[in-house]
């Protein structure tokens, strides 16, 4: 559905190639850096921060670069197409915003070794040109985990999540984990939409979740329907990857804001001064990758205190949101008491945490 | 009233709200087959309808000219399809899947603007004391106008296709297109005035996304909601009364699942979700095992182009 406009888009970086061919030839030219987006940016939610970041990161450079940006690329061989064709057009360094763009990425990387591939969310690196790199969302939830144990009413905490893999269920388990642990009453319904942004699917499991009792709403699916449905019932809600508080702004409380401009800038420079190697980097809110946006003006001062002690503690790398004891749903141990995760279990995380209804689906 | 921890009252009034913006597209539609056109555009018709719509409502600060717009939108981009078809004699899968494609780009490029702002709120109709009845008040006098347009729709075209000599011209036409046109009707005037007619009712339907259901304009944002339309029209093997029944069915289906979901309660909710498509397939399949039900149901002449000879 979304081919029309990647073919616009494509025939666009045609066009670029055309005039990078006879511009190529000027030394001084500026490096290109070349961004995939999954969806469209316009979702005020993933792909609008990673465009945020993009946008940073140019002006920070001004003209030592140029950026470009093909967006709402599903993911499969139109990624690969896009990638090939931005890497043809003289692309230096490519950007591939989303988990599902992974075989792609390698594909392309295989054909372009000068080409430095930063690839966000993913896990595989078969390449010495492909990079990856995430953030720590869960510490985000576990500071909105505990902005909503405390603040909600009726002790049911709404969840929207988008696929049952790893990263979501550690949000999903990270928020209800320290949500329970400032409000032992509190319990987490989670409703699965099967898609990262369609609006009103999302409004319409935001309203479900409202009609059985919950009366805080957290998503982790792109759109900000969910925002929009919780202003209009007056349920207090948290954005997700950007600052929200536009589309509820009374009932906005805080949002997880994916900051990835640091990141861009950083690596940018590495591929211009000629340092760049691959890595694997997974930065949290201590880095500055993941921001807690201001408070709304529902949030109580005490709660915010708690909340600014939460990143404090978080940041200072002296509290590991998953630390044991800790069960898993079907009551067996997953941490013993003091442990705390580490990645490679985190990445492996398929279950919910003990103490949360339902099933994950397959 | 409770099954377990739903409250069947919640459900029955938000499925009417979810499957409103379905129903209008299929009435619609339905009208389009009826006449002997299948115009596969309704996706693209829908959200042409919901950019326009969201993009007027904004700019004039009016929901209702909003919807008038997205109207008039809607029925535009079936006026192109219209001339492809009707009048270049242009084949009618291909355009309609043309059609599609042109409506998600040209939204996206229209609605560039429109992005992250959000739209004068349409008031709820206040029924005064008759919202306060218990159960029937929930479900039937607490929602927008649009909701009960969308049910006066299903009425006025059941009524028309069946009660006046108008709507029996466009079943004429649809079922046998050279008898018609030996009979002196116009074949082509009539076609393209349906196909307007479609256009227009998927036009409102992608409105009530961007501007009720929402209401937020996004790229993409009806996500399929035309393809569930056009099945349905299917369904409903072109009646307007169980097209009704579909849309509801279907929107339950969608509200009942992430309700299930909602309450915590295991149950696999991938088999519900699973179930409107697979009751479609069911349903062509049945039509299409025997020649003499589908002739029956479908319109004669669906998906022929006509051309008009001597």
């Amino acid at each position: 559905m979304k081919r029309r406009q990647l073919l616009a888009t494509s025939a666009a970086a045609l066009g670029l190639a055309a005039t990078a061919g006879t511009r190529g030839a000027f030394a001084q030219s500026p490096m290109k850096v070349g961004f995939i987006y999954v969806g469209a940016l316009g979702d005020f939610g993933w792909n609008y921060a990673h465009d945020q970041a993009r946008l940073a990161a140019q002006e920070h450079f001004g003209g030592a670069i140029e950026t470009t940006f093909v967006e709402a690329v599903p993911e499969g061989p139109d990624a690969e197409r896009v990638m090939t064709q931005m890497a043809l057009s003289g692309a230096q360094m490519i950007f591939a915003t989303s988990f599902g763009y992974g075989p792609a990425v390698n594909a392309v990387a295989a054909r372009f070794p000068d080409v430095a591939f930063e690839h966000a969310t993913g896990y595989m690196q078969d390449h010495p040109n492909v990079s990856l790199y995430n953030a720590r969302f869960h510490e985000g939830r576990a500071v909105i985990g505990t902005i909503a144990g405390r603040m909600t009413e009726t002790n049911k905490i709404g969840y929207i999540a988008a696929f049952p893999i790893a990263e979501v269920l550690m949000g999903i388990n990270c928020a209800y984990l320290h949500a329970k642990k400032v409000n032992p009453d509190a319990e987490m319904r989670v409703v699965w939409a099967f898609t990262w942004g369609d609006p009103a699917l999302e409004a319409a499991a935001a309203e479900a979740l409202i009609d059985q009792g919950c009366d805080i709403i957290m998503s982790h699916t792109d759109s900000t329907a969910p925002l929009l449905v919780a202003q209009e019932r007056g349920v207090h809600a948290f954005g997700q990857a950007s600052d929200m508080s536009s589309f509820a702004p009374e009932t906005h409380l805080t949002a997880i804001v994916d900051n990835w401009a640091p990141y861009y800038i950083s690596r940018i420079q590495e591929k211009l001064d000629g340092s760049w190697t691959a890595g694997n980097v997974w930065p949290g809110l201590a880095e500055g990758e993941v921001l807690i946006a201001p408070y709304g003006p529902a949030v109580p001062a005490e709660v915010q205190e708690e909340a600014d002690a939460m990143i404090a503690a978080i940041s200072s790398g002296e509290y590991n949101p998953f630390t044991g004891p800790l069960n898993k749903q079907d009551g067996s141990v997953w941490l013993e008491e003091g442990q705390a995760a580490d990645d490679g279990m985190l990445w492996g995380m398929d279950f919910y945490l003990e103490g949360i209804e339902g099933e994950i689906p397959s | 009233m409770e099954i377990g921890s739903l409250n069947v009252v919640v459900l029955i009034a938000s499925l009417m709200v979810a499957a409103t913006p379905i129903l209008m597209a299929a009435i619609g539609e339905l009208v389009v087959e009826k006449a002997g056109v299948l115009n596969l555009g309704v996706e693209g018709m829908m959200i042409t309808g919901a950019v326009s719509g969201f993009a007027i409502a904004v700019t004039t600060g009016s929901p209702v000219m909003g919807m008038l717009g997205a109207i008039i939108a809607g029925a535009l981009m079936a006026l192109i399809f219209g001339i492809l078809t009707q009048v270049l004699m242009a084949n009618q899968v291909a355009s309609g899947l043309a059609l599609t494609l042109f409506g998600l780009g040209f939204s996206a490029l229209v609605g560039q603007g429109f992005v992250g702002i959000v739209p004068p709120r349409t008031a709820k109709l206040d029924f005064g004391p008759l919202s306060d009845i218990p159960v029937l008040g929930q479900i039937l006098f607490r929602h927008d106008a649009l909701v009960y347009v969308s049910l006066l729709m299903v009425a006025g075209v059941w009524y028309w296709l069946t009660r006046t000599r108008s709507g029996r011209i466009l079943r004429a036409v649809g079922e046998n297109h050279d008898s018609a046109h030996a009979l002196g009707y116009k074949v082509r005037r009539v076609r393209i005035l349906a196909i307007m007619f479609g256009g227009a009712c998927a036009g409102l339907g992608g409105a009530y996304l961007s501007l009720i259901r929402v209401p937020q304009w996004t790229e993409g944002m009806t996500a399929g909601a035309g393809w569930i339309a056009l099945a349905l029209v299917v369904f409903a093997s072109w009646r307007p009364w169980r097209a009704l029944l579909g849309a509801y069915l279907f929107g339950g289906i969608m509200v009942l699942q992430l309700n299930l979901q909602a309450a915590g309660l295991r149950f696999p909710v991938e088999y519900l979700s699973m179930s409107p498509y697979l009751i479609t397939i069911l349903v062509l399949v049945i039509m299409s095992s025997s020649r003499a039900r589908a002739s029956l149901a479908a319109p004669g002449s669906l998906g022929q182009s006509f051309h008009a000879a001597g």
